[in-house]
């Protein structure tokens, strides 16, 4: 009888984990009724621009597994330590720069489950730091320092914006942003590059409410219009009720299962983050990496983030056409020698980095990520992830987008005519 | 409480148990003799439980293959700051610069306080948990092995008291081995590295005062790491009559679970695994300190001690003690 106790205690704690989210989750909270452009008109007017808080971000691209780059971020390998993986970046950066540079990064967060603790206090002052296992990564903007520190090298990396730069408003964060944009991985900056994007090609709609890091929240829902071939089913944001904040942005995709993007906040305080959080000094004995910026290094940064985007800055790459319009936007580009590997698709981060493999061997990799396509303009292959898609022609075009294989054929089909 | 204190509940219920260990030879005519004394005063009574404890801790404590145990613990930090040392004797840095290693090892040149941290990390997936292993499979098991239990058992402390002087003990041991590798680290981090300021993951820097209370925050957060997993050995202890096997079964178990906290099919179970927040003792060296997996990893723990405390008491209480 007595070994009813333990199994009374383990049942107790199973109900208490199961139980406990789902009664916190329930009841979504009741809110006056917001039409979608109030909702967008309250994002647009949104001044917050105090703020601090948890932000977890998930990337699910389905991109194939490859050996040496585990999925990373999961915390608690326990032979593991403190190595993260770096597999991706063992061939290109090593010996040439200091791992506390941005855009590696960038790189890692691009994939996997990522805690991020951000702290604003306007345009002049951010941090963000990206919480690893027994590590962290900070990146500090205040007025015109930008600091990044990564614990795990104990390096620092350190630009200083040219003066000016933060003339134009909003773009004021921007020199701020140009050696990492990292302060765009926040729900607000996700919104607002999907409200960019809207157009006549999308509807927008309210749907529902949701609590959001303890907060109520109405839920936008952005939905691609009349775009069969394109890979996003819809993209959902939660607005804050009261003050037109963005607390969690969600693009799930049209193959259905787990969102590709969900980034959004998991703690939220919009009072104003303590002064000495946007301090740094570079500590002693750490390797420091200096930088200056000028207005050219700037501006090229700031393009390459943009074609990143996969929007407009696509046009300036030699041998680029934009297809389609709206979400059936298809980029064409032309490889030079039609080489297999080696030009990055818009989706640059998302590129498996075939680099420094040798051929056979990147060639057989390569038939086992891709699949035959065929088609009037050829032939080709198709590497497959749950947003971008990418179409590899034997004549060395390529063609990539956030479209599904058949659109991508589609509109290789239409340049080939 | 004072020697003189202690000196009559040690004739009545202590001595039977510390002479016990010493071997039955001694136990077997002591043990009859104690149990038909008339229970002491309610003074007595009331520091018995600490008698039985405090005569347990001194049987652990005294035997060689406890005081090998925290030696090998102790040796860790020492070979991990020499290595250190003659890596970087030339001027370069730990793993070529590029983070890779135990975690915080790069910082150890900077701030021989980190060798504290490294040690930890180091010790925490594998060799700290195994010796705890050691000690709780070996906590009843062992007596049983040995003939001792049911002498331990004559005497007129209870078999749910002898459990919670047993895993009080391992308790101790946990923080006691947990601190073994800390100060030998601190020492040999103060030997051979400079000390002082402290830079924390976040690179803010705070004094040294600071830091060495951090790193016994962090500490005693390892130790309490160790918790669940002294609850589950002793379960496992009352399992079986043979020490060997139970300190094999949770040196076993604790290398099964975390090879399944490896596997990245099995997400789903590693947040109820037991050392899945072992290395969350870093956020501790966070500005501000995250705590989220830090209560995560009490909250764990104090389950398991919850669940495996409880089975073992109800195992321990039904059993026929033969041996």
């Amino acid at each position: 009888m007595r070994y009813g106790v333990p199994i009374a205690v383990a049942g107790v704690a199973a109900a208490t984990i199961g139980l406990v989210p789902a009664l916190a989750d329930s009841g979504d909270p009741d809110l006056p009724k917001i039409t979608a452009e109030e909702l967008v008109a309250k994002m647009a007017e949104s001044d917050v621009d105090q703020m601090s808080g948890n932000v977890k971000i998930n990337t699910d691209l389905g991109l194939p597994a490859l050996p040496g780059s585990s999925g990373g971020g999961d915390r608690g390998g326990p032979f593991g330590g403190g190595d993260r993986d770096r597999g991706d970046e063992g061939e290109s950066g090593k010996g040439e720069e200091s791992p506390a540079v941005p855009q590696k990064k960038l790189m890692e967060l691009a994939s996997g489950e990522h805690l991020l603790r951000v702290a604003t206090d306007g345009p002049d002052k951010q941090r963000v730091s990206v919480v690893e296992d027994a590590a962290e990564y900070s990146f500090i903007h205040n007025g015109k320092d930008v600091w990044t520190y990564d614990s795990a090298s104990n390096s620092v990396f350190h630009a200083e914006a040219p003066k000016g730069a933060g003339k134009g408003g909003d773009k004021g964060g921007a020199h701020g942003k140009v050696p990492g944009d990292l302060a765009d991985l926040t729900p607000q900056e996700a919104a607002k590059k999907a409200l960019a994007a809207v157009d006549k090609t999308t509807s927008v709609s309210v749907d529902g409410t949701a609590k959001v890091a303890g907060r109520d929240a109405h839920q936008l829902v952005i939905k691609p219009k009349a775009a069969a071939d394109s890979t996003v089913e819809s993209i959902r944001i939660a607005v804050d009720a009261d003050n037109g904040t963005p607390l969690k942005f969600t693009l799930t995709p049209k193959g259905g299962g787990k969102a590709v993007i969900d980034i959004g906040y998991t703690k939220v305080d919009f009072g104003k983050p303590d002064a000495s959080t946007f301090d740094f000094k570079a500590p002693k004995g750490a390797e420091v990496t200096e930088k200056k910026l000028d207005g050219r290094a700037g501006k090229m940064a700031e393009e390459r983030a943009e074609k990143q985007a996969g929007k407009s800055g696509l046009s300036d790459l030699s041998g680029l056409q934009v297809l389609g319009e709206g979400w059936n936007t298809v980029a064409e580009i032309e490889m030079p020698g039609g080489a297999m590997f080696g030009a990055e698709g818009p989706g640059g981060k998302e590129g498996p980095g075939g680099k420094g493999m040798d051929s056979s061997m990147a060639k057989s990799l390569m038939e086992g990520l891709t699949d035959e396509a065929k088609g009037e303009f050829g032939t080709g292959r198709v590497f497959e992830t749950k947003l971008v898609n990418v179409l590899i022609t034997d004549d060395g075009k390529v063609y990539a987008g956030a479209v599904t294989k058949d659109g991508l054929v589609k509109a290789a089909n239409q340049a080939a005519k | 409480m004072s020697r003189a204190d202690t000196a009559p509940s040690a004739a009545s219920a202590g001595k039977p148990e510390a002479s016990v260990a010493a071997g039955p030879v001694a136990a077997g005519p002591a043990g009859p003799a104690a149990a038909a004394r008339a229970p002491g005063s309610p003074l007595r009574e009331l520091l018995r439980p600490l008698g039985l404890f405090r005569s347990e801790l001194v049987t652990t404590f005294r035997r060689w293959r406890t005081l090998a145990l925290l030696l090998v613990l102790m040796a860790v930090p020492v070979l991990v700051g020499i290595a250190v040392k003659i890596e970087t004797s030339d001027g370069g840095s730990v793993g070529g610069g590029e983070g890779d290693g135990p975690a915080f090892i790069a910082q150890v040149t900077n701030n021989g306080l980190f060798l504290v941290f490294t040690s930890l990390a180091v010790t925490l997936p594998f060799f700290l948990p195994m010796t705890v292993g050691m000690i709780a499979g070996d906590s009843i098991a062992g007596e049983a092995a040995g003939g001792t239990l049911r002498y331990l058992l004559v005497a007129p402390a209870g078999r749910t008291r002898l459990l919670l002087a047993k895993y009080a003990t391992t308790v101790v041991f946990c923080v006691a081995a947990t601190l073994a590798v800390a100060l030998s680290a601190l020492a040999v981090g103060a030997l051979l590295f400079p000390v002082g300021e402290v830079t924390l993951l976040s690179g803010t820097p705070v004094s040294f005062g600071e830091g060495l209370l951090r790193t016994l925050l962090i500490a005693l957060a390892v130790a309490a790491s160790l918790l669940g997993l002294a609850a589950l050995g002793l379960f496992v202890s009352t399992m079986t009559n043979s020490g060997v096997t139970a300190m094999a079964a949770t040196v076993g178990l604790l290398i099964t679970v975390q090879i399944v906290d490896t596997i990245p099919q099995l997400h789903a179970v590693h947040p109820y695994l037991f050392p899945h927040y072992w290395l969350s003792f870093g956020d501790l060296l966070r500005d501000p300190v995250y705590w989220d997996p830090l209560l995560k990893n009490l909250g764990l723990q104090a389950l398991y001690v919850a669940v495996f405390g409880s089975a073992a008491w109800a195992r321990l209480t039904n059993k026929d003690i033969t041996a």
